[in-house]
């Protein structure tokens, strides 16, 4: 029985290993700034715990192969422990895991540790069962202010304020658009109920909270198109909250934005290149 | 403390009355096997939902007659909707957290074994514990109504009558659909906020806070009970570490529910009474404003269930290192490797998993300095977790190991705990939850390490103490068998999750075909579904057999596994008053086996000192076998 327990233990390690090496289900490629340094720091971490996980296994099977009880009159051996085992091992698994730990706030920390960098371009974005909405400043680069009151799920989702004057030029589109190569700063605030702003190939997930206005920042440096999911679970239809992040080249993110939006110029234009873009493929 | 004076025997009989004594009983091994049997009713509903659940996501769409016929709301012509799928993820994880990994350890085995093996005759407040009891299953009674208020017309239309917004029902799910951590605002609006969350959740919030008043019952109960009932000779390091994990989870307990009990009101008082603790104002839900709400905060909910949360996984999974320590120890006929090492280790995780629970809440919006914080702390919990790990393995080193199905579970809780846990390293970061948060990644955690492991757990202690309490062997066979296809069919199911997490996959999709970047996924997602049903369908081999070796099972004796520990010295199964009115003396540590020199490679704990133990075998870290003469 021994043997065939380790055999089983070694034979899960293995294939278990095999998932993770094999890379055959992995990351989609990262598009962002900090992506690939989250992307390593995943591959530290994973590697400290396929040793971790391999030794562990592997000496359990050893333990069960070669302990197996046998007919001599042997008994097993008398010990209550080591002291000087138990300290090394402590030690170690301590250094080992607390490096990785501070290790792993790196990439966290240049993203929520520092405000977002002056040239950052602002968006609004407000969540709601089940839909996503983006407010663009407009060419006065000013976001006009918002009320719940002012909320029409038709023509006004976002509830814009249109006595105020920053809000005459601001554009209301179901699609992220943002620059290449420029830090974006979303401002992030729910309707209704907490919902998650997740993009995979952005490496970046947030929380959006009713009641709270959450300012987060990063810059994506691919361009493409891309999914947008919600990640929290916001009611029935959750699994189809879904919009796109769209990263377009500078010149014609500029060339966008510059538009007027007296005649929804603005969401033609952006449709157009929603239109031009496809998604990568898996 | 005086010996002579208790040697002398004074027996309590058992009551005669059926219903004192089989169902309101007083007696700690009645209760512990009402608590067993209450989590083996709900680890059914809780499986049958999980299956349900894998069978809408391999095949979506899919008319499956029976589900019409028995949800004509909820599965329309047979094709689970959206919100049933929810509701059925939330009630899963609603039936194993609280009705499965938090009774059977700590009520079922702890109050059974936890007495016995400190030499006390039952608890300390022997009617406490009938409450207890009786109060955990009343809130089982009503998380059962909310699957009807919600799954049934008739009956949804009997609780609409109580309130339209807080009580609607017959919403066509089985239960509320905010799954088992129930966030704030979705679950605090009510019937505005959509389908299950009329009576629903408040059914749920209910049965939690009925949950949280029987669970603190039992924590004082078990407290009281293991620092004053010990009997002679038994100080706290001879116990067995069974008891230290029974002990440290109700501290855990008695910390840690009242802080939900007191979350849930205040959620319930947000639905019923127009209060907003968790509601914040200018909410436009449904088309509509929200009016007569303001000031609440949705992330003061998460606190205070995380709060709560996060100290439950180890509710749920130090009985089960407790049990894994114990039954190790016995099979491979070897003391535990560090005794005091294990005890530091138990109590340091208890502690740590205190500061932790905001490593839930990376996303959240909370500060990210303190997401810092808690990130570190985390992952300081891996250290005295490690520290087990190679306790177990250093226990199984040099020794002779009897493959007993009660100690192929004990390894196979080793394994799982340690390929569960592991990931931890990764999801306690907060620069990889950007990625991983809410993922699969995390589903994956979390099943093998707290659901999996701590089942492990559970399966040991079934077939190792089975013996004591119905006086028959469960059938090794089938138990083998059992140990097996579950071994393999729980990695086969949560392994792959992995992989799902590596896509991206989120957690709560009721499918995944809305988007292009999971259309990779079917094929993995398919093979769970399989491993799933093939390891739910071998359960049903070890519910025979634990029922058929009740009647039919070989008779066990005194101590069928020549173990050490008191429950061993009693008859199987033990007498109403455990030892017949004699109070037992403890003479050695827990663990004494292959002691060099003594006759038989096990000492009994109360087998008198002429058995010397031979000590001063090198530096150890010694189990008290020494160390507390009287």
């Amino acid at each position: 029985m021994g043997r065939i327990l380790a055999i089983a233990i070694w034979f899960i390690t293995v294939a278990s290993l095999w998932m993770f090496l094999s890379h055959r289900w992995w990351f989609p490629e990262a598009i962002s700034e900090h992506g690939p340094r989250v992307d390593s720091q995943f591959a530290i971490t994973i590697l400290v715990c396929g040793i971790a996980f391999a030794a562990a296994q592997i000496g359990l099977g050893w333990t069960v192969w070669k302990y197996r009880d046998s007919a001599d009159k042997q008994r097993a051996t008398y010990s209550h422990g080591n002291n000087r085992l138990e300290v090394v091992w402590t030690i170690v698994t301590a250094v080992v895991f607390i490096s990785l730990a501070v290790m792993g706030q790196r990439v966290w920390a240049s993203l929520h540790l520092h405000a977002a960098p002056a040239n950052a371009y602002r968006i609004e974005v407000v969540a709601q069962q089940f839909d996503w909405n983006f407010h663009y400043p407009g060419k006065d680069n000013l976001l006009g202010r918002t009320k719940p009151e002012m909320i029409d799920d038709a023509t006004n989702p976002v509830g814009l304020d249109e006595a105020d004057p920053n809000a005459k030029d601001d554009a209301q589109v179901k699609t992220l658009v943002v620059p290449a190569n420029r830090p974006v700063e979303l401002i992030l605030e729910s309707k209704d109920v907490t919902h998650s702003f997740w993009v995979p190939q952005l490496r970046f997930k947030q929380d959006l909270v009713p009641g709270m206005a959450i300012h987060v920042h990063f810059t994506a440096n691919k361009v493409g198109k891309y999914e947008l999911a919600c990640a929290e679970l916001c009611g029935m239809n959750h699994f189809k909250m879904k919009s796109y992040m769209l990263v377009l080249p500078e010149n014609e993110f500029d060339e966008l934005t510059a538009l007027p939006n007296d005649k929804g110029q603005f969401l033609t234009r952006k449709d157009q290149l929603l239109a031009k873009y496809p998604l990568p493929t898996y | 403390m005086a010996e002579a004076s208790h040697d002398v025997a004074h027996r309590h009989e058992p009551p005669k009355s059926f219903i004192r004594k089989y169902i309101f009983s007083l007696d700690h091994k009645v209760i512990g096997i009402q608590y067993i049997l209450l989590a083996l009713s709900a680890v059914i509903v809780g499986m049958l939902m999980s299956v349900l659940m894998r069978m809408n996501l391999s095949w979506p769409g899919t008319h499956w007659p029976i589900m019409g016929t028995l949800f004509p709301t909820g599965a329309p012509g047979g094709v689970m909707s959206a919100e049933f799928y929810l509701s059925l993820v939330t009630m899963h994880g609603t039936m194993m957290v609280f009705f499965v990994l938090t009774t059977a350890p700590q009520g079922g085995f702890g109050n059974y074994i936890l007495p016995i093996q400190i030499g006390a005759e039952d608890m300390a407040f022997p009617f406490l514990n009938m409450m207890s009891f009786w109060v955990t299953f009343v809130g089982f009674l009503v998380l059962l109504l909310a699957i009807f208020a919600e799954g049934n017309a008739t009956v949804g239309a009997w609780f609409t009558k109580l309130g339209e917004s807080a009580w609607a029902g017959g919403s066509g799910t089985v239960g509320s659909i905010g799954g088992w951590t129930q966030y704030a605002p979705l679950s605090a609006l009510g019937k505005v906020a959509g389908p299950g969350q009329g009576a629903g959740v408040t059914l749920w919030i209910i049965s939690i806070a009925i949950f949280c008043v029987g669970s603190l019952l039992g924590a004082l109960n078990f407290i009281t009970t293991l620092l004053n009932m010990r009997t002679r000779g038994m100080s706290l390091m001879r116990m067995p570490l069974t008891c230290w994990a029974w002990f440290t989870t109700a501290v855990l307990a008695l910390l840690s529910f009242p802080v939900l009990l007191g979350g849930g009101i205040l959620l319930l008082l947000d639905r019923i009474a127009g209060t907003s603790f968790f509601i914040p104002g200018g909410e436009y839900v449904s088309g509509a404003l929200i009016p007569n709400h303001a000031g609440g905060s949705p992330l003061l909910w998460q606190h205070l269930f995380w709060f709560f949360g996060h100290p439950e996984v180890y509710i749920a999974i130090l009985p089960g290192m407790g049990a894994t320590s114990h039954i190790l120890s016995t099979f491979a006929r070897k003391p535990i490797f560090g005794y005091r090492a294990m005890v530091f280790a138990i109590f340091a995780i208890g502690m740590l998993g205190f500061f932790v629970w905001g490593h839930h809440m990376f996303m959240s919006g909370m500060s990210p300095y303190s997401a810092v914080a808690f990130s570190i702390l985390t992952l300081s919990i891996g250290v005295p977790s490690a520290i087990k790990t190679f306790n177990w393995i250093g226990t199984l080193w040099g020794a002779k190991i009897r493959f007993t199905t009660p100690m192929l579970f004990a390894i196979g809780f080793v394994s799982v705990f340690v390929a569960g846990g592991i990931t931890g390293l990764v999801l306690g970061q907060t620069s990889l939850d950007f990625f991983f948060h809410d993922t699969y990644f995390v589903t994956a955690h979390f099943h093998l390490v707290m659901g999996v492991a701590s089942i492990f757990g559970m399966f040991a202690a079934t077939y190792f103490w089975f013996p004591k309490m119905f006086g028959r062997m469960m059938h090794e066979g089938m138990g083998k068998l059992h140990f097996w296809v579950t071994f393999v069919g729980v990695y086969a199911i949560f392994i792959p999750f992995h992989a799902m997490g590596m896509l991206g996959m989120p957690r709560r999709y009721s499918n995944f075909s809305e988007y292009e970047f999971l259309k990779n996924s079917h094929g993995l997602v398919l093979f769970v579904t399989v491993a799933a049903i093939v390891t739910v369908s071998i359960q049903l081999l070890f519910y025979f057999n634990f029922f058929w070796s009740m009647f039919k099972g070989k008779k066990a004796t005194d101590n069928p596994w020549e173990a050490t520990t008191l429950e061993w010295t009693i008859p199987s199964p033990p007498p109403h008053d455990n030892f017949a009115g004699v109070v037992p003396t403890v003479y050695h540590g827990p663990y004494e086996f292959s002691v060099p020199g003594a006759p038989r490679d096990f000492i009994m704990q109360t087998e008198p000192e002429g058995v010397e133990v031979t000590a001063g075998l090198g530096e150890t870290s010694g189990n008290g076998g020494n160390g507390h003469k009287h």
